[in-house]
């Protein structure tokens, strides 16, 4: 066993398996020994995949013996979570209704990073349906921050987050609705990439908010993101909403000097953000400044209503996508039942969570005949307020920075006898969503000793500007070099 | 502005195909007013000439429409919870 694998970078991990260096089996048994040391505080995955990624290593191995080319992300143990399917394994979405369900397909996104080279060693657990900012909704257990074991990684990716912030793993796949890849992030201290809606296929995800939804990449450095993002982007014949852009190096764009950036801040609407969060925010922006970068205010407006709007259109969406789960086709049905009518309802109550349901009620509400109009209607007309905001801003900035959250992780069970409280955790990360636009969280130091991000926010499909920021960010500062304490050492911040 | 009631969240519940528990209806009622009372704040705005927004971009396009290979019927039972002669098995729906 070599603790020090469990350490290095994923581009570092794929230049030694390419050069020979380690083998793809020594990378993953280094991985999987952590994940048995630190699994039990954390509880970050809802399974281990430990014998089919051996397998895969030793594959891999022999392939590379043979003389076979090292894919870009070659060797590379990755976490995926579990609401990506992939063949013939467990895809539970966090959620009891789908316990036991076995897609006989497997998304696109994990097909391109396996295609790659990586290797999934763990399925990590979420929000059920996504639908959580602290991974305490899993149907299954809470996921516990590993900087903190009192308190939650965020959510909805929130076992992603945790298992790469522990050295799980170097990178996770996570999705964003509303902030479910950049909130966890910023909790647990690691980056967190949603790129631009269209610019990673939605295939084999499971659905939550169809206009909303995006597969993206969690890791511990910038540079890592853009190697995995040159990888996941691209169009997908199998989603019609998968964009036919080229996908640019992203590597070449975190190699540039960062003469010219301009920075936005939008500081009217950063009023409510806790003093040390706001405090690590400023010291970020000096660091963007004194590496070469300009920074200036920008408005947007109607961010004050991007929760409200977020909330009706999120869940009018998910009232109809989540229709599906019905008992017929796959997944949970509730045993014993004559009446068609019944068997849905007792298969719905037994095999949702009490936030899916509530989300489902809100949903089927702003979408009922005498409310569509007042509620759906003007929240997406709201919605192209919020898009305009963002377009009036990048004629003078090149990013828009906002702390990811309004304060450092909470403590777990704090939000959770009060939604509305949860869904106001997710102000700075909502609009992204509601415009489509991408977004980065990078880790930006320690506010109470616990991680904190910046977020930044870019032009559609300028995924390269975004990283060309966060790599400087990382090259002028160390935040991201902070590692939570082991699990055995609890109690004691690093 | 509206009010949402346990006799609300029963309408609701039927269109959304859910049976819910007593406690469940009241605390649904008392938390969605709550969250209907903050959503609230979007009834303010000036929307009179913007257009809708349903979803962010779509710049995909229509791919050919080529016939391909679809998933087998029987992979597609696999995972029913009462599949039966190559169908999905239902409780009855008609007369009974």
């Amino acid at each position: 066993m070599s603790p020090v694998l469990t350490d290095l970078t994923a581009a570092e991990i794929r230049r030694r398996v390419a050069s020979r260096e380690a083998s793809c089996e020594e990378l993953i048994r280094a991985h999987l020994d952590r994940l048995a040391a630190v699994e039990p505080a954390i509880g970050a995955l809802l399974v281990t995949l430990e014998d089919r990624a051996l397998d895969r290593a030793r594959a891999q191995d022999r392939a590379l013996a043979a003389g076979a080319e090292a894919g870009p992300l070659a060797g590379v143990p990755v976490v995926v979570k579990d609401l990506l399917n992939i063949t013939g394994l467990a895809t539970t979405c966090g959620s009891r209704i789908l316990e036991g369900y076995r897609p006989p397909f497997t998304a696109t996104a994990v097909a391109r990073l396996e295609d790659a080279g990586a290797i999934v060693i763990g399925k990590a657990n979420m929000d059920e349906f996504a639908m959580g900012s602290s991974t305490e909704r899993s149907g299954f257990r809470p996921t516990r921050n590993p900087w903190d074991p009192t308190r939650v990684p965020g959510g909805s990716s929130g076992g992603s987050a945790a298992a790469v912030a522990a050295h799980m793993a170097p990178m996770a796949l996570g999705s964003d609705t509303g902030g479910s890849i950049r909130q966890p992030a910023a909790f647990c201290g690691v980056v967190g990439l949603k790129p631009s809606y269209g610019r990673v296929s939605r295939y084999g995800l499971v659905a939550f908010a169809s206009s909303l939804d995006q597969v993206g990449p969690l890791a511990r450095t910038v540079d890592d993101i853009a190697r995995v993002a040159t990888v996941l982007c691209g169009q997908d014949p199998r989603d019609s909403t998968s964009a036919a852009l080229d996908v640019p190096d992203f590597a070449a764009a975190v190699a540039r000097e960062p003469e010219g950036l301009r920075i936005g801040v939008p500081w009217a609407v950063l009023e409510g953000v806790e003093t040390e969060t706001l405090a690590r925010f400023r010291e970020a922006l000096g660091s963007l400044e004194a590496a070469g970068a300009s920074v200036v205010e920008v408005e947007l407006p109607h961010l004050p209503h991007a929760v409200a709007t977020y909330y009706i259109v999120a869940t009018a969406e998910a009232s109809s996508n989540l229709a599906r789960y019905d008992g017929v086709r796959y997944g949970h049905r509730a045993p014993g039942i004559i009446d068609l009518e019944e068997m849905y309802g007792r298969t719905r109550d037994e095999g949702f969570g009490p936030e899916v349901k509530r989300r489902v009620i809100l949903g089927t509400f702003v979408l009922s005949s005498g409310y569509y109009d007042a509620y759906y209607l003007r929240a997406q007309k709201v919605r192209t307020l919020i898009r305009r905001d963002f377009e009036r801003a990048f004629e003078s900035c090149d990013a828009v920075a906002t702390p990811t959250t309004p304060t450092a992780a909470f403590r777990m069970g704090e939000k959770t006898a009060d939604p509305l409280q949860m869904y106001l955790e997710d102000i700075f990360t909502v609009p992204a969503n509601l415009a489509g636009i991408p977004g980065l969280s990078l880790p930006c130091g320690l506010a109470g000793g616990l991680p904190v991000g910046l977020q930044l926010l870019g032009r559609p499909f300028d995924e390269e500007t975004l990283l060309h920021c966060g790599a400087v960010f990382q090259r002028v500062t160390r935040h991201h070099e902070l590692t939570p304490p082991e699990p055995s050492s609890t109690g004691q911040q690093a | 502005m509206a009010r949402v009631t346990a006799e609300t969240v029963d309408h609701v519940a039927r269109l959304a195909h859910l049976s819910l528990t007593e406690e469940e209806r009241e605390t649904f009622a008392r938390q969605l007013d709550q969250i209907l009372q903050y959503v609230e704040s979007i009834q303010s705005l000036d929307t009179a000439d913007v257009p809708p927004m349903s979803h962010a971009l779509a710049t995909g396009g229509f791919r050919p429409d080529v016939p391909g290979k679809s998933l087998e019927p029987e992979r597609a039972l696999d995972e029913a919870p009462d599949p039966a002669e190559g169908l999905f098995r239902v409780p009855r729906i008609i007369g009974g």
